[in-house]
């Protein structure tokens, strides 16, 4: 909360000496645990603990007539809700940029990584395909909700399964769910975003940390390969952070990512 | 009554599903509780009392209970559209009436109170969930009360009167078909909240409220016990 919160300039200060307040490395991660099937009306469902950081995230399908220049390709939607309930900074109403941004961002992360097979979602050519809906809430936040978000929507994909359709009546039955998973390709495209504090940069900052920092960029990537960047902020880098920050952000991919298929089992 | 009427999950006909509550879920927030109907779950979080923006709205004489109802998105089988509702503004306005009446708020004139709730899984009775979670956030939130809320759906199913409908006997179409008679009762037995949708004698919902009396006290018991061990998952309504 505002009242509690540490100085911005003591955790710039003490990050310049190489400290963080909770004694972890710049590229470190706060325990990450990672629940699936958390909500049983959606196809699938991830609730992503990143500390006191708290997110839950739905997969729902439906069914739509595909786009004229993609008529044998599913649609895909990434919607993102900064819940008055997870802090009181965040208020009710129509969506704000921040919101906007949020979806966005993890929109192109998953999108461009060629995470989804997209061909896999068409159920007849021209008429009829899947829309995936991707939903993400935040519970609690203590910064770094983006990150979180991330890998709440691949564990929600990876372990949803597509509803029963009867083709003949073009009704979707919910209740009784495929055995078929999503049509996923083989990459989990992680979006990490690192964040400068002073000159110094670090990735998954608490709340306090994140009002300290007046820079951010997001890297989205699978195995090295990068498919999704965004900066953010007023705050320019330089080259030698922009370089620092793809650094640390393939450094907490890799842990990230081992905690992901350890915990998604 | 039809002696011989068979739920369709095999409950007793004043038989609740199995509840659950949890207080202290949302870490940011002044209170917060989790509470749990069969497959139901509602999540509220209060903020406040704090200071009422817009300053137009205050009221000087009081604070403002301001309650907002949301379904998540993934809740249900067919995905709800992100953002409010002309049911989710009913459902808000019907928690902020259950509830106000227990509240002192003229302790904290010109303030607000906020009471967010989320509608994590549906399977019938999420106005009812959202209001014993609420009132417990609230209470957690040290909130001054004069007594507790608790709250469920009495119901008929043809021309039986059962407690506690989920979403399959919602769906029921046999005979006189389903009855939903949400109510929200006071520990010692004021109706604060009452609704129904579909069709009753005034006998009968006389007798429905008598079930629902009882049922918020089992309600009251779990609301009473998670309040008393903070952070701790206490489950009821099991005969």
């Amino acid at each position: 909360m505002e009242e509690i919160s540490i100085n911005s300039k003591k955790i710039a200060e003490y990050l310049n000496t190489g400290k963080r307040f909770d004694g972890r490395k710049p590229e470190e991660f706060r325990e990450l645990s990672i629940e699936t099937g958390v909500s049983i009306n959606a196809e699938g469902s991830a609730r992503v603990k990143l500390g006191n950081t708290d997110v839950i995230v739905g997969v729902k399908l439906a069914t739509a007539e595909p786009y004229a220049d993609s008529p044998n390709k599913g649609n895909f939607m990434v919607s993102a809700e900064l819940s008055p309930m997870s802090s009181p900074r965040f208020e009710s109403g129509p969506p704000k940029f921040p919101v906007i941004e949020f979806g966005r961002v993890l929109d192109r992360g998953l999108r461009e990584s060629g995470f989804i097979k997209w061909e896999g979602l068409c159920i007849e050519e021209g008429k009829r395909v899947w829309t995936l809906f991707v939903d993400i809430y935040t519970l609690n936040d203590d910064g770094n909700l983006m990150d979180a978000a991330g890998i709440g929507a691949i564990a929600a994909m990876k372990t949803a399964k597509l509803p029963s359709f009867d083709k003949e009546t073009g009704i979707i039955d919910y209740k009784h769910p495929t055995d078929n998973p999503l049509p996923l390709n083989d990459v989990t495209p992680i979006a990490i975003t690192a964040y400068k504090i002073g000159n110094k940069i670090i990735v998954d900052p608490t709340r306090e940390e994140q009002d300290a920092a007046t820079s951010r960029v997001t890297i989205g990537s699978s195995d090295g390969i990068i498919s999704s960047v965004q900066k953010g902020e007023e705050d320019s880098m330089t080259q030698e952070e922009i370089g620092e920050a793809l650094d640390l952000a393939d450094k907490a991919y890799k842990d990230v990512f081992k905690n992901l298929q350890n915990q998604i089992k | 009554m039809a002696e011989n009427f068979k739920r369709m999950d095999g409950r007793e006909l004043t038989e609740m599903r199995p509840i659950a509550a949890q207080v202290g879920i949302i870490p940011n927030a002044n209170g917060s509780a989790m509470f749990q109907s069969g497959k139901t779950i509602a999540y509220a979080a209060v903020y406040g009392p704090r200071e009422h923006h817009p300053r137009s709205q205050r009221n000087p004489k009081r604070a403002t209970l301001r309650c907002k109802y949301n379904m998540i998105s993934f809740s249900v089988n067919d995905r709800i559209r992100p953002g409010p509702s002309r049911r989710s503004t009913e459902i808000s306005k019907i928690t902020e009436w259950a509830i106000t009446p227990v509240l002192m708020l003229e302790k904290f004139p010109g303030m607000v109170i906020d009471v967010h709730i989320n509608i994590i899984q549906a399977d019938a009775g999420t106005r009812c969930a959202g209001i014993n979670a609420a009132a417990m956030a609230i209470a957690h939130a040290g909130i001054p009360m004069k007594e507790m809320v608790s709250s469920v759906s009495s119901g008929k199913l043809d021309k039986t009167l059962v407690i506690d409908l989920d979403k399959a006997e919602e769906d029921f179409e046999e005979g006189e078909g389903p009855t939903d008679i949400p109510v929200s009762m006071t520990q010692s037995g004021k109706v604060t909240h009452l609704q129904l949708d579909g069709k009753i004698n005034k006998e009968e919902l006389k007798e429905a409220i008598k079930m629902a009396e009882a049922a918020c006290k089992e309600i009251h018991e779990v609301q009473k016990e998670a309040l008393k061990n903070v952070g701790k998952l206490i489950e009821g309504g099991k005969k």
